[in-house]
């Protein structure tokens, strides 16, 4: 008994490590299920994942708003990438803090928002002071996805989910959504 | 449409990540099948710390952004403009999911704030919490309750209520409870949003039109008397601050004051008083009619499938 699991430790240690970089493989390549070109690595919506190396994984997301529907639909997706990877028992645990954050989509998924007609989000307000109200509506540097004019005007600071503005591209006139800083 | 019984189970379609592949609580298609929105947090209460004033001070938050999410999904395709019905759906949904949240908070501190269902009932602790406790047992304050009124009674409601709550979240980073602060963490960002679009429409309704600016003032009347009672402290609360958890809302007083003021001041309209003499009506579970109303519109059809899985 005793020199098995000597011999059985490290190569139970071995399979965890493989099976943490699978799990996070295949956790990562889960899409958004409202910004399908986006990955959950992409959005920054995956934070941690691990595996036991016995058939266990467990992955934390954070969710974007409080109140965000496609945080169901994602668990579950995560839930069915794992199973499908050959994990048969996953847990999806939320991590609330620190909240997402939209300064934690990476570059990768900024460039794809744009390609797709979404304008990415510029850098989000931080302090830990009060948030100073605003009368006018907030400046933001962005660009026309379509035509890449810089003059666009605001015609919502909500959109078709509650992570997008609406603006309209003064140049070629058409509509577009930008995604809000948060 | 044919159907192909032979289908295989984990056949790829648009329709696979509906399926409830393992019979478990992730099913979630149109927005059934609730999940726990606290799954794999700490809910653990801190030491020292009673869990029932715990999940008596969740709830008063909790059913706050709970009812007036409700009020505000009334406005859903009966709003002025679709820019507007689609903002207002929004911030409506930014606070059911911060209710959603605080009622998860409130269960997993004390159970035995949950109502009891049928010992089969698939219900979870949030939704028996939203759905199966009467008036009484509601802790919202009376201005999340009051019926919508015309659109500009909605704005100012909307105003002072997320001036209040904004006020509340930044203190409640520093909670105690860990949950709890997490929450509010994750609030402040969305409910600024909802307080600077109330602002903006508050100023624009006020110097707009004279029919604009006739039924903002009337607005006024109708929604500044609830205001006191906002920073009206109850027992529960002033204890849970004392605990370092809470905020007594009357702290919070002078910070209110100061937005009220900048945003008033450009409408050029009174603030209400936040002086006066006030008692905690709705957190102790004294309402007015409007919430009896709204109850009976949003749980009549869950009361009826205590067993019911959505």
């Amino acid at each position: 008994m005793v020199s098995t699991e000597r011999a059985g430790a490290p190569a139970q240690a071995d399979r965890a490590a493989s099976d943490r970089r699978r799990a996070r493989q295949a956790a990562a390549a889960v899409t958004d299920p409202e910004l399908p070109m986006l990955t959950l690595a992409d959005l920054g919506i995956l934070r941690e994942v691990d595996a036991d190396g016995d058939g266990g994984a467990i992955v934390w997301i954070t969710p974007t708003y409080s109140g965000c529907p496609a945080i169901g639909a994602i668990r579950a997706d995560v839930d069915r990438a794992l199973r499908e990877s050959g994990f048969d028992s996953v847990e999806v645990r939320t991590l609330l803090d620190p909240p997402w954050s939209t300064d934690r989509i990476t570059e990768r998924g900024r460039r794809l928002l744009a390609e797709h007609g979404i304008s990415p989000p510029g850098p989000a307000p931080r302090g830990d002071g009060p948030v100073p109200l605003s009368l006018t509506p907030r400046r933001r540097a962005l660009h026309c996805p379509r035509c890449g004019s810089d003059s666009a005007e605001l015609t919502s600071e909500f959109g078709s989910t509650a992570c997008k503005a609406l603006y309209r591209c003064t140049a070629c006139a058409e509509p577009f959504e930008h995604m809000k800083e948060i | 449409m044919t159907h192909s019984p032979a289908a295989e189970p984990n056949e790829e379609s648009v329709y696979a990540g509906l399926v409830d592949v393992d019979g478990d609580a992730a099913q979630w298609a149109f927005g059934t099948g609730f999940d726990d929105p606290l799954a794999g947090v700490d809910t653990a209460v801190p030491a020292g710390v009673d869990r029932a004033d715990l999940a008596a001070y969740c709830l008063m938050l909790g059913d706050d952004a709970l009812v007036l999410a409700q009020r505000l999904a009334e406005w859903c395709s009966n709003a002025p403009e679709l820019e507007e019905d689609v903002a207002l759906s929004n911030i409506s949904l930014d606070l059911l999911g911060q209710g959603r949240l605080l009622l998860a908070r409130a269960a997993a501190a004390d159970p035995e704030s949950v109502p009891p269902l049928p010992p089969d009932s698939p219900v979870p602790a949030e939704d028996a919490l939203a759905f199966f406790r009467d008036t009484g047992g509601f802790r919202n304050a009376a201005l999340a309750e009051i019926p919508n009124g015309d659109f500009a009674q909605s704005t100012l409601r909307l105003l002072l209520f997320s001036v209040w709550r904004l006020a509340l979240l930044e203190e409640l980073r520093g909670s105690a409870d860990p949950v709890l602060a997490a929450v509010a963490g994750k609030g402040i960002a969305e409910v600024a949003y909802h307080r600077d679009y109330a602002a903006r429409w508050t100023v624009t309704l006020a110097q707009g039109t004279a029919e604009s600016r006739r039924r903002t003032e009337a607005a006024a009347e109708a929604v500044w008397p609830h205001a006191a009672e906002l920073f009206a402290v109850h027992p529960v609360e002033r204890r849970m601050a004392e605990a370092g958890v809470g905020v007594a809302p009357d702290a919070v007083r002078p910070a209110c004051a100061a937005v009220l003021d900048e945003v008033l001041r450009a409408a050029d309209l009174h603030r209400p008083d936040l002086d006066a003499a006030a008692t905690a009506r709705g957190r102790a579970g004294e309402h007015t009619p409007a919430l009896s109303e709204l109850l009976g519109d949003m749980q009549s059809l869950a009361r009826q499938h205590p067993r019911g899985t959505w």
